[in-house]
């Protein structure tokens, strides 16, 4: 039976020609332009950052507005996660990279050459909880989220968590803790706060972007869109998010005991309060994690976010752009950091940033040239 | 002319030729490169990685067996509910509807194909995962709850639901081949039937014999689809590495703990560990699949020889 298909005369010499131009253009050089070129034809400066998907919103509203600004310098923000974001880094894949947790001492070495780290904007993380019964805020320990965590309270109405929360009629229900799946900065500083509170955590689960949770107790999500869905859709469940997922959804926020003894409620000023707080604590490098801090109104699951670059750019026109960028993002960038829910960097801190910038250098020069100072 | 014909002929067999050794090429390819970079995991993990029940990235501890067992078991499930309905659909529609009803469903069930998994996997949370957990998980507690597999706690979330949301997925596929595979049947063999005096369900039996090896690949293709899924399950099965005998509790997969730890894999052993999961996919599937066949070569020979009996 004849197909259709080859009665159409088509030359099996055509039809080879085909095949080889197929291939050939499989192995040749990309026509694309050339990734290394600092600028492209039309001059635009293109800078590829990549990392923690937490910040994706603040760094891509910047790069627009910064965009606005300086239309020669072209910003491109990948959120990819902050471990991928560190990776890029290291393996110089990206201009600049993000993450939500410092680098480790073992990867900086590694890296062969002085990263910075520079803080751009502070989170929170929350626990959200899914009580229809309970109208009035829940107050949690590190003590309880740890128990929970780790399978020794399992009724809502365990007497441990009945204690901090006297005025709450609490359900004889059990508990369902939902935690992330994937490897996330959001995960980090829970566990961090955890671990450096409760001496339990540390030993058994620790602080981790994947922490080992207890096999057989609550269930992972991935994202923390997949936590918030998983918490919103299932009674009794307790989850953990960033604080701009909470308030973006609307849904109720357990208050956190402090150090000194007080359960604040998580929002930008108790966010921005931690961090004044701890900023004398912050060191040289500015690795630095907040995790419970002490002080009236300050919440302790606070966080900052970083941008990760090498402090001697490889290329003197992407090294000046991308100063650039980091100094009016961290200044005049400011105003933009609260209406998406983030909380801006305490002064010090701003301070010490400053400092970093400053000290960026290609081919032993320093990139900023005058150094910049704040025009206050 | 006849020349240039056979000459024509060698080149059009040699380009054959060579577009199925690339595919060979290309398996064996993926392969190569899986084993290497798996290398470091084996070497040091050995076979107790396949056999190791616990899965602790931050202290370097790797056990793939409870994945193991999540996709098989959440497979068979997409597998066991999509496939009687495929074949009613599928039959429905090339034996007995007429081709006003026809026409219009088939082109629904293309539809259900081009939906993103991740539209499924949102719908499985905010839709399937409640009523599941309100209503079929009660049903099936209250009147099977005495089967080990429907004790425990109902949350919605778990084997059973990713199981579900598979068996829509596959769905369309499976239907859209198995209807293909009946229509290739000779409208002579249903004739015959008919003047035999068969039945219509008798008819169909006949139609299903000589369509059966299509059949099996349809089924196999749409156990491929189940076994390889990652979205859709990642959002609906809990994400807990644990073997349970209750289909409620939360599972995993491993096409699901790639999805969601491969980016962020930095460490080169975790990575490592990551890609050997890959290869064991690679052979679960293998002989999933090939179990699969066998099965159906099987049951349609035992089905052929009783006929001819």
């Amino acid at each position: 039976m004849p197909i259709k298909f080859l009665t159409i005369k088509v030359s099996p010499a055509a039809f080879f020609f085909c095949f080889v131009l197929l291939f050939a253009s499989c192995s040749g050089e990309p026509f694309g332009r050339n990734r290394a070129a600092a600028t492209d034809s039309a001059g635009t400066i293109n800078l590829q950052g990549s990392g923690a998907s937490f910040p994706k919103p603040i760094y891509e509203k910047w790069a627009s507005e910064f965009g606005k600004i300086e239309p020669k310098i072209r910003v491109d923000y990948q959120a990819s996660g902050s471990g991928a974001g560190q990776k890029a880094v290291l393996a110089k894949t990206s201009d600049f990279g993000a993450s939500d947790d410092p680098m480790s001492d073992e990867d900086l070495r590694s890296a062969g050459a002085e990263i910075l780290h520079i803080p751009t904007v502070l989170g929170a993380v929350v626990l959200t909880y899914n009580l229809p019964e309970i109208k009035k805020p829940l107050k949690l320990s590190a003590e309880t989220i740890a128990e929970i965590y780790l399978g020794s309270i399992r009724k809502w109405n365990d007497e441990r968590l009945a204690r901090d929360n006297p005025e709450l009629n609490l359900p004889n229900a059990d508990i369902l803790p939902i935690y992330r799946a994937d490897s996330s900065g959001t995960s980090a500083v829970f566990t961090d706060f955890l671990a450096k509170t409760v001496p339990v955590w540390r030993e058994k689960v620790g602080t981790n972007k994947q922490p080992s949770w207890i096999t057989g107790i609550g269930m992972g999500a991935r994202g923390n869109d997949g936590v918030m869905g998983q918490v919103k859709q299932t009674p009794n469940s307790i989850g953990y998010v960033e604080l701009t997922y909470a308030e973006a959804n609307n849904v109720p926020m357990a208050h956190i005991k402090n150090k000194s003894g007080d359960f604040i409620e998580p929002s930008l000023e108790t966010v921005t309060a931690a961090a004044e707080n701890s900023a004398a604590q912050m060191p040289e490098d500015l690795r630095f994690q907040i995790a419970d801090t002490g002080g009236a109104n300050a919440y302790p699951l606070a966080s900052y976010t970083y941008i990760l670059v090498y402090k001697n750019q490889p290329d003197a026109v992407k090294g000046k752009a991308l100063a650039d960028f980091l100094w009016w993002a961290t200044h005049d960038g400011e105003r933009f950091i609260r209406n998406l829910h983030y909380a801006p960097l305490p002064r010090d801190v701003v301070r010490k940033v400053e400092a970093k910038i400053n000290s960026m250098t290609t081919a032993d020069r320093l990139v900023l040239r005058p150094q910049k100072t704040e025009e206050k | 002319m006849p020349q240039t014909g056979a000459a024509g002929d060698k080149i059009f067999r040699l380009i054959l030729l060579s577009a199925a050794t690339i595919l060979l090429l290309i398996i064996v390819g993926i392969l190569l490169m899986m084993v290497q970079n798996a290398l470091p995991s084996i070497e040091r993990f050995g076979l107790g990685f396949l056999t190791g029940r616990e899965w602790k990235a931050a202290q370097n501890e790797f056990g793939a067996l409870p994945f193991i067992y999540g996709t098989i078991v959440s497979s068979i499930i997409a597998v066991v509910l999509a496939v009687p309905l495929s074949l009613g659909i599928a039959i429905f529609l090339v034996e007995q509807a007429s081709p006003k009803i026809a026409r219009p469903i088939s082109f629904l069930i293309e539809l259900l194909a081009a939906i993103p998994s991740v539209v499924y996997g949102l719908w499985a949370i905010f839709v399937l995962a409640p009523f599941v957990r309100n209503h079929l998980g009660v049903f099936l507690q209250n009147y099977f709850g005495w089967l080990p597999i429907f004790q425990g706690r109902l949350t919605g979330i778990g084997m059973f639901t990713a199981g579900l949301v598979m068996a829509l997925m596959i769905l369309p596929i499976v239907t859209a081949v198995v209807r293909d595979v009946l229509e290739t049947v000779p409208q002579a063999q249903r004739e015959a039937a008919l003047a035999l005096g068969a039945t219509q369900w008798e008819t169909t039996r006949v139609v299903l014999g000589n369509a059966a090896s299509g059949i099996a690949g349809a089924i196999v293709l749409g156990l491929g689809r189940a076994i390889g899924e990652t979205m859709a399950v990642t959002m609906v099965i809990g994400n807990s590495p644990r073997i349970s005998a209750s289909l409620f509790e939360p599972a995993n997969t491993i096409a699901s703990l790639l999805a969601a730890n491969f980016a962020e894999a930095t460490d080169e052993i975790y990575l490592s560990a990551l890609i050997e999961m890959g290869l064991v996919l690679f052979l679960v599937t293998f002989i999933v699949n090939a179990l699969a066949k066998l099965l159906i070569i099987g049951v349609t020979n035992r089905a052929n020889n009783t006929r001819r009996a």
